[in-house]
């Protein structure tokens, strides 16, 4: 080769994917008048984004969203690009390409990026129409013309490819079944707890799961009718999907005599074992290994572009890549990196919270985070991938590392606040490694305001799509409020593909006023729904038509249909409201006649200033209530999505520094809004100075007295993740505390998901949404309190009075029947 | 088991028993939840959840199946058997019903 002679050099690129279509475009960036380069598809298509066929699939994207490069692109470039037209024979020795369609094409140098082909076991069957793999684009048309004709899928293998069809299939209406040969899902990158958790979430969504099976033929005669496994079960279906695995694609590489091994073995500069011929992507093996994620190929690209643009003596070296896996299901948050099985030199930190489904899982050697698996919460999964990373010793970080960076670094928890908080070296987008700097300089650079505009000139969240949230925020920090982001919806459960707040508009504009009703004009999958939507829906209705829908008990969790906590042996508490936590004597003697009678176990203070009795048996419910209601006691709601308790202070009738008189005052706002319904619990507190002894600002609603009147908080929580409350306003008079505390409520209940306590829904929908509909507009907030105080006339009763031993309903509590 | 011995025993009306719903019934070996499903199906099976014994007659009903009231895993009534990834079983005692009263399988 003489780089002095007239004429540009000739390069040529054997396969028109994401591997060699990013080395071309870094090679531009580097030298972009080097080379006339042509480029050989064997698919008929541009070069397009393959990471989001399984959004096509899942309906979440179209065809043409996910062009990488149009035709236009390669024009402009001067690139010759022939689809549809594989290369069939190399000659090394003459320097040629022969292409499938018989042309014959010189080169000077060669970049092989021919990717990988889907693993097919050897099994009969697999000839059948109604057979095909998940790889390109072809594969998904069939995928998605089979789902319009047909009803039963079933996906071969459990991995990331297989269960991303298996969630598009499911999501297209099929019923899909999934077979994999292994004990538990993605075993490669989950370990067994998180993949459990995986399976569950995804069996909610009516996927059917045949672990530990091993396909042995797929059956039909036409057309396939299902497959056979190994252990004789046979599992009817319309379409059969194989994702068992991929195997690079290196049979054009062989026959013209390159060193092969499972990939084309190739060097840290990316050559082969001739060297005018490189190779990148999926099917190149390095340093004896295979990939099959984007982020090594993004690097592959860069170092090869390197050698491409420069001369013989240019330093640049590949040197493998730490993985990193999202799975790319709306609405499951998983994330996997490093070695997290473990082994003896190494030490777990283990986080579960099965309320919320979420599992955390570290794995430190010497020291230094080695793996993690995340599910539940991905949201620190960047975080924790950098210090995998940078290998630092964790020293006191060790200590809060599983609570997440936002605890860990000691700052707000708040997602905003933790992308704000990222050094710009830390890498936001996995897929195609780019950096929180990069970002911040693309936005200014080209003035940015959209996430498509940070996808074309960024790259970060333009592949798998699991770092939009963060891009997101970033788009938030660099533009404050200026930036409007576009909503995707998670469904209510798996009996509809609706969210939350679809279902409830349509029960309002559709007056739909009963849950069979609800069901049908939205086309419930199952007749009778399931233990996450009905309780949903039956609330949804109360609130939309109070006095007129009517409570369906069996829709309601245990702890409701029976006014008391189930305990773990199956017993109940008993928890009687305490108004403002005041009491008197009479009601503590009737508390204690009743432990005695009905020999209770235990009594406890609860932290809600009131009384506990643990351990009372369902048949004597009804009997302790009597009992209770006729001291003048009422029921507690402590079972309730409903008004907990109202914590006070004693304030300024005896305290010393009490401002106002907060116990009277927490015993008006629990006398106006017990018995009222909520999205979730709903806890207010009234403290009679800033000294806050009523700890007003971690509840729902808190009320701090000062000396001119009172202040308002809002969207406190206690639990599981503290949150502090935002300061909603003041006002002066007790009236007007009733009367923005009423309002609050409704909105909630009105606008809150179902099971979304006031903290995540304020976190949702911001303070200024709260402060505009309550304080700001006086109508608003007359409105919404007067919708309040109307639904308590049907909501504000007793009922444990209801249920007492007398009344029919009060069968619930009795055995049916003894036999012997 | 000669079928001639089968005896049947009449826990109680159909009535007593809400849709979506369950009662329980004591016997000797333990309480046996009866359940009534929308479609007025009725089955006996064992009132403790394979999971950690959770009163299962207290939980969701929704088709076929009971959502534990305890840790929320869905048992088939048909069949007993918890739903994947959850496994265990659950002890099924033949019911059926008779001029609107409920009747099990003495054992
Ligand atoms: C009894 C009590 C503990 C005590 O002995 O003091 C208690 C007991 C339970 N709490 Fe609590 N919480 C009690 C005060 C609190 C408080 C303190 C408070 O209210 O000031 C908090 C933190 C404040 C808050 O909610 O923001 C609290 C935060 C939780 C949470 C976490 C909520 C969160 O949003 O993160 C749960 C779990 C849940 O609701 O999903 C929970 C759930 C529970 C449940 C219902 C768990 C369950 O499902 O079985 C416990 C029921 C026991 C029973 O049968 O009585 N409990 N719980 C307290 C009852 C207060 C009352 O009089 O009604
Ligand atoms: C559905 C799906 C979802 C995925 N999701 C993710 C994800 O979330 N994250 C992630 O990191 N990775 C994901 N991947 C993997 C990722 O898409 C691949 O790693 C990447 O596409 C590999 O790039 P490549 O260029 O090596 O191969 P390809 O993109 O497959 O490109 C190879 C091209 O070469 C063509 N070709 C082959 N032989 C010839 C020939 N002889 N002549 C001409 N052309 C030829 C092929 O037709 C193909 O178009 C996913 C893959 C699939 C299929
Ligand atoms: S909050 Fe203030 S007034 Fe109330 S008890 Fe505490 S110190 Fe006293
Ligand atoms: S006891 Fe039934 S789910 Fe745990």
């Amino acid at each position: 080769m003489n780089i002095y002679a007239p004429g540009r050099e000739r390069l040529i690129v054997i396969g028109n994917g994401m591997a060699g279509m990013r080395t071309v475009e870094e090679l531009l960036k580097r030298n972009p008048g080097r080379y006339d380069i042509t480029v050989f598809g064997a698919e008929p298509h541009v070069n397009y984004d393959r990471i989001m066929l399984s959004s096509v699939l899942a309906g979440e994207k179209a065809l043409d969203q996910i062009v990488i490069n149009a035709r236009e692109w390669y024009d402009r470039n001067g690139i010759a690009l022939r689809t549809n037209d594989p290369i069939v024979a190399i000659d090394r020795a003459a320097k040629t390409v022969t292409a499938a369609s018989g042309l014959v094409e010189p080169y000077d140098r060669l970049l092989l990026a021919t990717g990988s082909r889907p693993l097919a076991p050897s099994i009969p069957g697999l000839h059948l129409p109604g057979v095909c793999a998940f790889r390109d684009i072809a594969d998904v048309e069939t995928m998605i013309s089979a789902s319009q004709r047909h009803k039963r899928a079933i996906v071969i293998g459990g991995g990331l490819l297989g269960l991303e069809a298996a969630n598009g299939l499911s999501k297209r209406g099929m019923r899909v079944a999934v077979v994999h040969l292994m004990d538990t899902l993605m075993e490669r990158q989950l370990d067994p707890e998180a993949a459990r958790l995986l399976q569950r979430e995804l069996d909610e969504r009516g996927i059917n799961f045949f672990t530990n099976g091993q396909t042995d033929e797929v059956l039909g005669t036409d057309r396939v009718e299902g497959v056979r496994l190994a252990d004789g079960r046979e599992i009817p279906g319309d379409l059969v999907v194989m994702a068992i695995g991929i195997r690079p694609n290196i049979d054009l590489a062989r026959s013209a005599g390159l060193l092969v091994n499972r990939g084309v073995a190739v060097g840290d500069d990316m050559r082969t074992s001739d060297p005018c011929i490189f190779a990148v992507g999926e099917c190149v093996e390095h340093r004896s290994k295979t990939y099959g994620l984007v982020a090594p190929i993004w690097e592959m690209a860069k170092v090869c572009a390197d050698h491409l643009a420069g001369g013989e003596d240019t330093v640049s070296d590949y040197v493998g890549t730490v993985l990193a896996t999202r799975l790319k299901v709306t609405g499951i948050d998983l994330f996997s990196a490093g070695d997290f099985t473990g082994d003896e030199t190494t030490e777990e930190i283990v986080f579960r919270d099965p309320a919320r489904q979420i599992y955390k899982r570290l794995v430190v050697r010497e020291d230094r985070l080695v793996g993690v698996v995340l599910y539940g919460d991905a949201r620190d999964g960047a975080w924790y991938f950098q210090l995998m990373g940078t290998a630092e010793p964790l020293g006191e970080l060790r200590d809060a590392i599983i609570f997440g960076q936002a605890f860990a670094g000691g700052k707000e928890a708040d997602p905003a606040a933790l992308v704000a908080a990222l050094p710009a070296e830390a890498q936001i987008c996995g897929c195609n490694g780019v950096c929180k700097g990069a970002i911040m300089a693309g936005i200014a650079e080209h003035k940015l305001t959209t996430l498509e505009g940070v996808r074309a000139h960024t790259k970060a969240s333009a592949s798998c799509g699991s770092c939009t949230s963060q891009v997101e925020q970033l788009l938030v920090l660099a533009l404050g409020e200026g930036y409007a982001k576009p909503a995707g919806v998670k469904p209510l459960c798996k009996c509809t593909s609706l969210g939350h707040d679809q279902v409830r508009a349509e029960i309002l504009a559709q007056a739909l006023k009963s849950i069979p009703a609800v069901m049908q004009a939205l086309g419930w999958a199952n007749d009778d729904g399931c233990h996450v939507c009905r309780p949903a829906l039956n609330f949804y209705l109360l609130v939309a038509w109070p006095g007129v829908y009517r409570d369906d008990a069996q829709s309601r969790f245990v702890n409701e249909r029976m006014h008391a906590n189930i305990q773990k042996d199956g017993t109940y508490s008993v928890v009687p409201r305490m108004w403002g936590g005041l009491t008197s004597a009479k009601e503590l003697r009737a508390i204690a006649d009743v432990v005695d009678k009905f020999d209770i176990p235990t009594v406890k203070v609860t932290g809600g200033q009131r009384i506990d009795l643990l351990g009372v048996k369902r048949e004597q419910l009804p009997a302790v209530w009597r009992d209770l209601n006729a001291a003048g006691m009422v029921s507690g709601h402590a079972y309730g999505k409903a008004l907990r308790t109202v914590k006070t202070c004693v304030g300024s009738e005896w305290c010393r520094f009490g401002t106002q008189d907060s116990t009277a005052m927490g015993v008006a706002l629990e006398k106006m809004s017990w018995g009222s319904w909520h999205p979730h619990k709903v806890k207010l507190a009234v403290s009679g100075c800033p000294r806050n002894c009523a700890e007003a600002t971690i509840k729902d609603f808190g009320v701090i007295a000062v000396e001119s009147g009172w202040e308002l908080h809002a969207g406190g929580n206690g639990g599981i993740k503290v949150r502090v409350t935002d300061f909603l306003c003041k006002v002066e008079t007790e009236a007007e505390v009733l009367e923005y505390c009423a309002a609050f409520l409704q909105l909630y209940r009105e606008e809150a998901r179902y099971l979304e306590r006031t903290a995540p829904w304020i976190e949702r929908v911001g303070i200024e949404h709260v402060r505009e509909r309550v304080v700001a507009d006086a109508e608003s907030r007359q409105a919404l309190n007067r919708r309040f105080l109307d639904s308590q006339r049907f909501f504000q009763d007793d009922p444990w009075a209801e249920d007492a031993p007398s009344a029919p309903a009060s069968g619930a509590f009795r055995t049916l029947a003894t036999v012997e | 088991m000669d079928t001639l011995d089968l005896v049947w025993i009449d826990v109680g009306a159909l009535d007593a028993v809400p849709r979506q719903g369950a009662r329980v019934v004591k016997t000797a070996k333990g309480d046996l939840a009866i359940f009534r499903t929308l479609d007025d199906a009725v089955f006996a099976i064992d009132d403790r959840c394979p999971h950690k014994g959770g009163p299962l007659s207290q939980g969701i009903v929704h088709g076929h199946a009971v959502t534990c009231p305890l840790h929320n895993w869905v048992i088939d009534l048909d069949s007993g058997e918890a739903a994947a990834p959850d496994r265990g079983c659950v002890r099924r005692v033949p019911a059926r019903l008779e001029d609107g009263r409920i009747l099990i399988l003495a054992s």
